[in-house]
């Protein structure tokens, strides 16, 4: 009984830090769900497997020398990636950099951005869950 | 691997010459660039690239730089106005031609006085400067582009140019 109570507050101890982090997180995905359902009517949630083909994907319509998010990111989302000026970007997965898409603003800031580099064209709502929902599953 | 030992080289120069180059750093040396510390700046102005010191360009620079930065460079790195004025008062007052500063009234060498470059790297005594590197440097995959100080000034990002 009592270590079964120890356990439970190391886990507690453990599960703190981490899930205090994950609101936004969830609260952003929500977000995206409520608007890709406004997109798509059949909308049936979203897929880390589709966001990790739109991570490595290479597409034509964007800038030619940025046509992949892993031009940038690294494809193994646990590892580092690099601007096209050399400068380092921590990893994408949550797991390696758990602060990260904590921040709304900086989230689209960066969707904007990016989607427009890459695709050249504003990424959908149910794009951003599939990828956001990778990077989380990492 | 052709690079490395310039970083390497500037590595053990900077832990060898420590206390030499502060000691230059505070007397205001010709290849010290204070860098940015403002936070909002280090953020906006410093995930694409190295947030450049902003005394490396006069302030005309910095004010027609931040008025258009939709298209900067080809990239959007547009903000919201408030945080753009921010940014824009840290690198007009800390910029080559203002603040009372000496460290790069050598930069701006050789600019015309009305000539608002956005490029560091298209300053007449950048240019000179770099005309010992050879063209195959530039073109290596480790540096690629010359904004990308880092590869080979390994403490560009602490404000040190040393050769
Ligand atoms: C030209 C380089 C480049 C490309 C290509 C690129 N990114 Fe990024 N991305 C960055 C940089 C730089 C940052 C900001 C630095 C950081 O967050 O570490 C960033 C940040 C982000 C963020 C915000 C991260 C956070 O912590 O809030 C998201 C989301 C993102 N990128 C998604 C994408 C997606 C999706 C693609 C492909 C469609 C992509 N990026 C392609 C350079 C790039
Ligand atoms: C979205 C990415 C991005 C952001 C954000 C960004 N830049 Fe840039 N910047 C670039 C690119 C791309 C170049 C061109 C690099 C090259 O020539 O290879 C550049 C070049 C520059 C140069 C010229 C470098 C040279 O060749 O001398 C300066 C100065 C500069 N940026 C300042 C800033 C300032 C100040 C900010 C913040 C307001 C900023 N940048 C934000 C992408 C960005
Ligand atoms: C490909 C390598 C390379 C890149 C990239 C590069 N430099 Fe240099 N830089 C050099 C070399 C080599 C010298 C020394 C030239 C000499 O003294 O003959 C130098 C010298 C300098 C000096 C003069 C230092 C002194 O002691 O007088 C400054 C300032 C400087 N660089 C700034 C920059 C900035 C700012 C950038 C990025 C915008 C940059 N450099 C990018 C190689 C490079």
């Amino acid at each position: 009984m009592q270590q079964n109570l120890v356990a439970l507050l190391v886990i507690a101890a453990l599960t703190v830090p981490v899930s205090s982090f994950a609101g936004p997180r969830d609260d952003l995905l929500a977000q995206y769900a409520t608007a890709a359902r406004k997109e798509t009517p059949a909308f049936s949630g979203f897929s880390a497997a589709r966001g990790k083909t739109l991570h490595t994907q290479k597409f034509a319509g964007g800038k030619p020398d940025t046509p992949a998010c892993t031009t940038c990111h690294s494809e193994n989302t646990r590892g580092a990636g690099r601007t096209l000026t050399g400068k380092a970007i921590e990893a994408v997965a949550v797991s390696v950099t758990p602060q990260r898409y904590t921040d709304p603003a900086k989230v689209e800031k960066w969707f904007k951005r990016n989607c427009n580099e890459v695709l050249g064209r504003a990424c959908t709502a149910q794009e951003k869950g599939d990828w956001l929902s990778y990077m989380i599953s990492q | 691997m052709n690079i490395p030992y310039r970083p390497l080289t500037l590595g053990l120069v900077a832990l060898a010459f420590c206390g030499i180059v502060l000691e230059r750093a505070q007397a205001g040396g010709d290849d010290y660039f204070p860098p940015v510390i403002d936070p909002v700046v280090k953020e906006e102005c410093g995930s694409c690239h190295i947030a450049f010191a902003p005394s490396m360009l006069p302030a005309r620079s910095w004010k027609r730089m931040m008025g258009d930065l939709k298209n900067h460079f080809g990239d959007d790195a547009s903000v919201d106005p408030e945080t753009a004025a921010r940014i824009s008062a840290y690198l007009v007052s800390n910029a080559a031609d203002t603040g009372g500063k000496r460290y790069s009234s050598k930069l701006l060498r050789g600019l015309a006085p009305d000539a608002a470059p956005l490029r560091i790297t298209e300053l007449p005594k950048w240019v000179s400067k770099h005309r010992s590197v050879p063209a195959w440097e530039w073109k290596h995959k480790d540096v690629r582009t010359k904004a990308n100080c880092v590869a080979c000034h390994a403490d560009a990002e602490r404000g040190f140019y040393e050769d």
